[in-house]
């Protein structure tokens, strides 16, 4: 109970009945769990956007067909189950009984199916899953079905997407709005409802418990995967921007939970023996180095190559997260460290000897002869702008003839999409970070696509990733998906779509009256107080 | 005096007019692009170049232009590119939190300011006046975040005596409404207080040389009278200007003080708006500013009748 409640309650109606006062609003406090999230919620809609914040939202109000377990296994969530038919060409799913959206409405295939259909427009994997599918349709309320041109194993998986964006089900009025418009309204059939007249966009944004919604029976939580059962009667998000206002407010127990507090108050959290910090995700985020490919000095693979015995990941690492060897990997490949795909193959220039010396000699003998190059960076989002620090450092002592520009994220994210050489205000490298999901198979791993100018920005050709991307969709079991992924890997450590630059804990810090956290990302079943 | 509003209130069209012009150009040249934000990391630039002709951010500089234009003749500020709700509710959302912090800091800074500054042209030249003054550059010189995060540690984290964040609407009790308002308005008041404080001492210290004070101190008229009713009021002129000046400081200071407080005030709304490139809001949220200060002014203007009545309009 907070000092400044007690004394507000007794001067206000005598120091007994101050205390009942106090009581019975401790008890109200039981039933809130009062969060600071990674960043404001602008936007409502998890298909129109990529932003992280609004995937974290969309888990709160709308469930999926499929979860995903932690191991990256599908499970069925809103589904009942499946039956193949026609020799796994036709894929018949159920849904389960008593789903409803939150205006009462019952959840029919009517509403699946072009939720399914946006998602497949926007997404990467459903995109791929389109491709693959000659139809998707109703067969009646509680049964769709997918006609699919051959067996497509990684279905499920597609369907459970933790990231970026997950296959959300909305009713059917706002799922058949064009996905590359924001849908009106924020109504789901998940575990939370959005409280639209309480919602103010950078200051706070409401969740309350949606009554009607019924867990999976059996099982335990894992990721996205099993019983959703919601134990807060209200949620509520409040985005406070400065950081030590942020880790003030969980020290005095305004707040219960600091999703991304950055390192140096991690610290200072870490110390109070009310609050833990663990990390958000068990699997860390991975930075990148990413060229541009389309124009000099970086359309040189060869040039690309001579930079990598002087990237020592635990350089950038260390600027990102701090020296504490816990709280990063080292020897990082391109998958996810800790996921099944993730592997040493060709990773020999990023593990031996650093040498900048030898970089250079790699370079001259490149071809280098001092063409200008531009690193873009930002100042005002943690992880990029500390690679960019130590990227930046990096470039000028390899002798790069190197323009270093330094902006705000908004002003990044314009600059990175340009395609011009570096003479016409193009760029030649930057840093960034994705999510162990992003990176946990080729489907939703963006950077490592070679498919040209309809890749991430940086615009690789490798021909040979996408062939093995496209054989990975194809794997029959996790040991085939494995020696693709190994190939996969030794093809990029060749053509270098990018470089990764180790990988990195996320921390959150909570107060330690609250337990049953499900790990990987800020998901708010199974949390409770006690 | 009535002509005199009208004309000066017509004359605000002209230069409402250039700040919307000004406000537009800039953001059009400015770099940045909310189709790109919107997208996030993950996007491929197709999916970038959909969402930008969406919304019409690929028409020209004229077309967007005039349609701005045309809403905001009509009252229609637009709607936010991101949250999808009209820029005039969201301002709505977040007017009363900044024009509470503002009204609050004003009260707190004129109560402290006025009486420091007389009191300290009256002990001229004593410890109490160097005090004043000491404090007045002490104001000046620590920076708003500064004195807000020591003010955050002690009454908040050491003596757990007032909120560190947040806000409170005043609907929900005076009491609660004033407890997360106490923090900010001390912090963003210190400049303020410095500031009247100073101009107070130094318009007093004009005054109290006057021969109409002296009489008033032959013929026996007391202390406090002599400062408060017959120096402070032909002082007031330049007070009021700088408290009229200060406002637009109000305004900057807001941005950090609603940032290191966590109030939803239109100074987080602004920033937040910049970072995202969010146009429609912040040509809505700088018009808005760019009016109160208009309105300040011949507020301002009008109150030197009340002060010295030769001013005549």
């Amino acid at each position: 109970m907070l000092r400044r409640d007690l004394l507000k309650a007794g001067v206000a109606t005598g120091f007994a009945g101050g205390l009942t006062r106090a009581a019975v609003a401790q008890t109200a406090r039981a039933q809130v769990l009062r969060m600071v999230p990674q960043a404001n919620l602008t936007s409502l809609d998890p298909i129109w956007t990529t932003a992280n914040i609004t995937r974290n939202h969309g888990h709160m109000i709308y469930d999926t067909l499929y979860g995903m377990d932690a191991q990256f296994r599908p499970h069925p969530q809103m589904a009942a189950g499946h039956v193949a038919e026609d020799g796994g060409r036709t894929i018949v799913i159920t849904l389960r009984d008593g789903l409803k959206f939150h205006d009462g409405e019952p959840v029919r295939a009517q509403d699946v199916v072009p939720s399914l259909q946006r998602w497949m427009r926007r997404n990467p994997f459903g995109q791929k899953i389109a491709s693959v599918t000659d139809a998707v349709e109703v067969v009646d309320d509680r049964r769709l079905r997918f006609r699919l041109k051959r067996p497509f194993p990684a279905l499920f998986a597609g369907l459970a997407q933790v990231s970026n964006s997950p296959a959300f089900i909305m009713p059917e009025r706002l799922a058949k709005t064009d996905p590359f418009q924001q849908v009106r309204e924020a109504i789901g059939s998940g575990p939370f409802r959005f409280k639209a007249d309480e919602y103010n966009s950078g200051s706070m944004v409401v969740y309350t418990r949606n009554a009607d919604y019924v867990p999976i029976s059996g099982g335990t939580p894992s990721l996205t995967a099993g019983p959703k059962v919601a134990h807060f009667e209200r949620v509520e998000w409040h985005i406070i921007v400065d950081a030590a206002t942020a880790a003030a407010a969980l020290q005095t127990g305004e707040i219960d939970w600091y999703e991304q507090p950055p390192p140096e108050i991690q610290q200072l959290l870490g110390r109070n023996r009310n609050i833990r910090v663990e990390a958000i995700d068990p699997l860390p985020l991975t930075g990148i180095l990413r060229f541009n490919h389309l124009h000099p000095p970086f359309d040189n693979k060869a040039l690309r190559q001579a930079i990598l015995p002087a990237i020592a990941q635990e350089d950038f690492m260390a600027a990102v997260v701090g020296t504490d060897p816990r709280n990063y990997s080292t020897g990082v490949g391109f998958f996810t460290p800790g996921t099944p795909l993730a592997n040493d193959a060709a990773l020999g220039p990023l593990t031996g000897p650093r040498s900048v010396d030898r970089a250079k000699e790699l370079m001259r003998a490149a071809g280098y002869t001092n063409q200008p190059m531009r690193l873009i960076g930002p100042t005002d989002i943690l992880a990029p702008s500390a690679m960019t620090q130590v990227g930046a450092d990096l470039v000028r002592r390899l002798g790069f003839n190197a323009d270093i520009v330094l902006a705000d994220w908004g002003t990044v994210v314009q600059r990175r999409t340009s395609r011009e050489p570096v003479a016409n205000g193009g760029w030649s490298m930057l840093f960034t970070a994705f999510s162990s999901f992003d990176f946990a198979n080729p489907a939703a791993h963006f950077p490592l696509r070679g498919n040209g100018t309809g890749a991430w920005f940086g615009w690789p050709t490798a021909p040979r990733l996408e062939e093995l991307r496209d054989a990975w969709f194809e794997a029959p079991d996790l040991d085939a998906e494995k020696r693709i992924a190994r190939e996969i890997q030794t093809v990029a450590m060749d053509e270098l779509p990018y470089v990764p630059v180790g990988a990195y804990l996320s921390n959150t810090a909570l107060r330690n009256d609250l337990s049953g956290r499900v790990s990987g990302l800020a998901l708010f079943w199974g949390i409770r107080r006690g | 005096m009535f002509a005199y509003i009208v004309r000066r209130t017509l004359a605000t069209i002209p230069v409402m007019a250039v700040v919307a012009l000004f406000v537009f150009s800039l953001l059009y040249i400015a770099p940045g692009d909310p189709a790109a934000v919107i997208a996030g990391d993950q996007a491929t630039p197709q999916d970038v170049e959909r969402i930008r002709e969406s919304l019409g951010l690929d028409r020209p500089y004229l077309v967007r232009f005039s349609a701005w234009l045309w809403d905001i003749l009509r009252g229609d500020l637009g709607v936010s590119i991101f949250t999808n709700l009209p820029v005039s509710t969201m301002i709505q959302q977040r007017i009363e939190p900044t024009l509470s912090l503002m009204i609050v800091t004003l009260i707190l800074a004129i109560s402290i300011a006025v009486p420091m500054g007389v009191v300290a042209a009256w002990k001229q030249g004593t410890m109490i006046d160097r005090a004043v003054m000491a404090f007045a550059v002490l104001g000046f010189s620590v920076p708003v975040f500064v004195v807000g995060y020591l003010l955050a540690y002690y009454f908040a984290l050491e003596w757990d005596l007032l909120p560190v964040q947040g806000y409170t609407p005043f609907s929900q009790g005076f009491w609660p409404w004033l407890e997360n308002l106490i923090l900010p308005a001390i912090a963003l008041g210190s400049v303020y207080i410095a500031l009247i404080a100073r101009i107070t001492r130094a318009t007093m210290l004009e005054v109290l040389q006057q021969d109409y004070i002296r009489t008033a101190r032959a013929k026996g008229v007391g202390q406090r009278s002599i400062l408060f009713l017959h120096a402070l009021k032909n002082a007031a002129v330049p007070i009021v200007t700088v408290i009229g000046i200060g406002i637009a400081l109000l305004i900057g200071g807001a941005v950090v003080t609603e940032s290191v407080f966590a109030i939803p005030g239109l100074g987080r709304l602004t920033v937040d708006a910049i970072l995202r490139r969010d146009y429609p809001v912040i040509q809505g949220v700088v018009l808005l500013f760019s009016f109160v200060y208009v309105l300040v002014n011949l507020a301002i203007d009008l109150a030197y009748t009340l002060f010295d009545p030769r001013i005549r309009y």
